[in-house]
């Protein structure tokens, strides 16, 4: 104990967590949250449950029942699978947990691999319980076994807000002594489990009721940070990763401002008005959407100037960076090489060469080029990749199983041929049930699953199910075997792959295509693996 | 002392094993080091970037400004010239010559490479070339590191160390082989 380590910000999480004794930790795959259980599941040496779940929601109830069992449970997603666990999330923080629940939320902004740059801190704050946002590996670290304590001190969960530039950035981390598990203690006050209207009344008005306990804790926590520079006339405050940015740039600025860093929450009310005391100018700088600054400006005129997201001084979407919070800092931007090379052509991420998608893609092209007209909905994954020329086959891509139900929407909506893609792990995430939907009105869709026996995009997990069980999962909804096909996605099969596309498009009814071929990604680190174990 | 390094290529060339020899190398100098990686749908493929921070007090961020490098070191020739917007005023380009052309629109190589000469410091590297010469073509990424070594703050036993340590499991074989494939690029200065 004690050495130190050197690790992802994902990686310090799960050490924080193994640390901080936690019994249990569930997930769903999703950039940048992956590497947290993926931790967790290659140092098996620990004594805890660790799972990848169907889904957020799944993973987010089954850590309420590790609560409920009295012991301690993390809870891994990223920011938009806080979307798909939002019903268990709102409602746990009505509970009185028992075991500690830490909700290890990684925010994307700038989407490097994502569908938006939602703000976690919203959630917190709708959901009214705190959150801490680590601004290096260590606080990843202190801040993931800190959550659990506050967890279990007030009962509710806490958010620890990650971002990508934590998450997958790696630094040297310094551990302390491990706690022990807790032991297996049921909570035995059942009446602040069970939410019915009458008791979740009393329940909210507990939450409402420790609200000013939270914020005490908040303005004393050592991790909102007041340092106060009485001469300047400037003050400075600094959420989560923008305190970084700003300690990179202080020193050019022709006078050291206050500076208030804001790194736990509900937000700390009293150092906001201390900092700001007696300044004619705050700059607000956030990683995220403007949730201080809308705060600060309210509604009604404001007698100081503020600069930040929402007057431009700083851009309102994309990530911070060390350059663009300098304008709002009144600095220049840095002088670098005036050398012009000349432009460049872009390399955009593309689907790997050889990789079993494509040669889907290049069959249901082939198959809709015959037809009229037709309409095609697209998932989360790898395939999404398949927007790019030469494929250019989906149309749309919004979340995670959206393709099935939007299909539907569309052939009940009069448009004819419409086809649904969707990954083997995205349509065990959260399309089955839209599925469901189609079986129940027989919807005139084609549903194409794209099996590659993996969850790709995020480094090749293994699937929640083998594909193997694929076949009686839809069967048992209840979709006709009639139309129920499986073709290999191999350029060999290329035409028997058209043909059988083309039948099922034109079949007037519910259709399920599923298109297996291994991820040659995942096939290659199996190979790996073998070679190091023969 | 501060010193950033802009690590790019294109996704599946091992950037992240080159910025790991180095950020070993200097941790085991007792250097503070962070490092930013790319995960996910980045990396398929298309253009990578990874920063690297060494410094001997508490770095405070895991990003590199723009025109704040002192070095980006490209596995590729194309993706080297994409993130000279990085490099301070006295930074170098250190880059390989071997292009991946998997976009239609690659540039034609000679004019490519032609472009460096607008560069105030930069070292091409026929890091292919002298892998093979050093017995394995795997070895290129750590031709890439000899090449920048004489620049970096970090000893090369340091380097030499993390190589010793990323390669143990693989045997002494191959750990000889990138330790010539290091002397290899250490020795491309012409
Ligand atoms: S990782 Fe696998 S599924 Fe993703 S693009 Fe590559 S081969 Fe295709």
């Amino acid at each position: 104990m004690n050495e130190k380590m050197i690790l992802l910000g994902d990686e310090a999480v799960a050490v924080g967590a193994l640390h901080a004794g936690a019994s249990a930790a569930y997930g769903y795959p999703g950039t940048p949250s992956t590497e947290i259980i993926t931790y967790l599941l290659d140092h098996h040496e620990h004594d805890l449950a660790v799972n990848w779940c169907a889904n957020e929601k799944t993973a987010y109830e089954t850590a309420l029942g590790t609560s409920f069992a009295g012991r301690r449970a993390l809870i891994t997603m990223k920011h938009v699978g806080l979307n798909v666990a939002a019903d268990p999330f709102m409602n746990s923080a009505l509970l009185n947990l028992k075991g500690g629940v830490v909700i290890a939320v990684a925010d994307d902004p700038g989407m490097h691999s994502s569908q938006n740059e939602q703000d976690s801190r919203f959630f917190a704050d709708f959901a009214k319980i705190p959150c801490l946002e680590p601004v290096s590996q260590q606080e990843a670290y202190e801040m993931t076994r800190a959550a659990f304590d506050i967890s279990e001190s007030f009962h509710v969960p806490v958010i620890l807000k990650l971002s990508t530039r934590i998450s997958h950035s790696r630094a040297a981390v310094v551990p302390s002594a491990s706690r022990s598990q807790n032991p297996v203690e049921k909570a035995t006050d059942k009446q602040n489990w069970m939410l019915i209207p009458a008791l979740a009344r009393k329940r909210f008005d507990h939450l409402l009721s420790i609200q000013k306990d939270l914020l005490a804790w908040s303005e004393s926590c050592p991790w909102n940070r007041l340092e106060q520079e009485p001469a300047s006339s400037t003050a400075v405050i600094a959420t989560g990763l923008g305190y970084n940015y700003l300690m990179e740039n202080i020193a050019f600025m022709a006078e050291r401002p206050s500076v208030l860093r804001v790194s736990a929450y509900p937000v700390p009310e009293n150092l906001i008005r201390r900092v700001c005391e007696d300044k004619q100018r705050i700059i607000v700088l956030e990683e995220g959407y403007p949730f201080v600054e809308r705060l600060l400006r309210g509604i009604l005129p404001v007698t100081v100037q503020i600069a930040g997201k929402m007057d431009g001084s700083v851009p309102l979407s994309g990530e911070l960076t060390p350059d663009n919070v300098r304008p709002a800092l009144g600095l220049p931007a840095h002088e670098g090489i005036a050398a012009d090379t000349g432009a460049l052509p872009g390399r955009p991420p593309q689907l790997c060469a050889g990789c079993p998608h494509a040669d889907t893609y290049n069959a249901v092209k082939e198959a809709l080029a015959s037809l009229p007209s037709g309409l095609v909905t697209a998932d989360i994954g790898c395939y999404a990749l398949g927007v790019l020329p030469p494929y250019s086959v989906p149309e749309t891509i919004v979340c995670m199983g959206a393709s099935i139900g939007m299909a539907k929407g569309a052939a009940e909506a009069g448009h004819e041929n419409c086809v649904a893609i969707i990954g083997d792990s995205t349509f065990l995430h959260s399309g089955v049930t839209p599925l469901i939907d189609a079986v129940s009105h027989n919807a005139d869709i084609t549903v194409i699953i794209v099996d590659n026996e993996t969850v790709a995009m995020t480094g090749g997990q293994k699937t929640i199910l083998p594909s193997s069980r694929l076949v009686p999962v839809i069967e048992g909804i209840g979709v006709d075997p009639a139309h129920i096909k499986v073709i290999e996605a191999h350029r060999r099969e290329y035409e028997n792959n058209v043909k059988v596309i083309r039948e099922e498009i034109g079949f007037r009814g519910l259709s399920v295509i599923i298109s297996v071929r291994e991820c040659i990604e995942t096939a290659r680190k199996k190979n790996r693996e073998k070679g190091r174990t023969a | 002392m501060t010193y950033d390094i802009i690590l790019t290529g294109v996704g599946g060339q091992g950037v992240l094993s080159l910025a790991a020899v180095i950020a070993t190398g200097a941790m085991k100098q007792g250097l503070e080091v962070r490092q930013s990686e790319v995960h996910g749908m980045a990396q398929r493929g298309g253009s990578v970037v990874a920063h690297l921070r060494i410094a001997d007090a508490p770095i405070p961020g895991d990003l590199i400004g723009k025109a704040s490098a002192d070095m980006v070191l490209a596995m590729e020739p194309l993706e080297g010239l994409r993130y000279t917007g990085y490099l301070k005023k006295n930074g170098i380009l250190v880059a390989s010559t071997a292009p991946v052309r998997n976009i239609p629109d690659y540039p034609d190589l000679d004019e490519l490479l032609g472009r460096y000469t607008k560069l105030p410091s930069y070292r091409l590297v026929d890091a292919e070339g002298l892998a093979k010469q050093a017995g394995s073509a795997k070895t290129v990424n750590v031709v890439m590191v000899g090449a920048a070594s004489s620049f970096l703050p970090v000893q090369e036993a340091m380097l030499k160390e993390a190589i010793r340590g990323l390669f143990q499991a693989k045997g002494e074989q191959l750990i000889e082989a990138n330790f010539k494939a290091f002397d290899a690029g250490a020795g491309s200065a012409s």
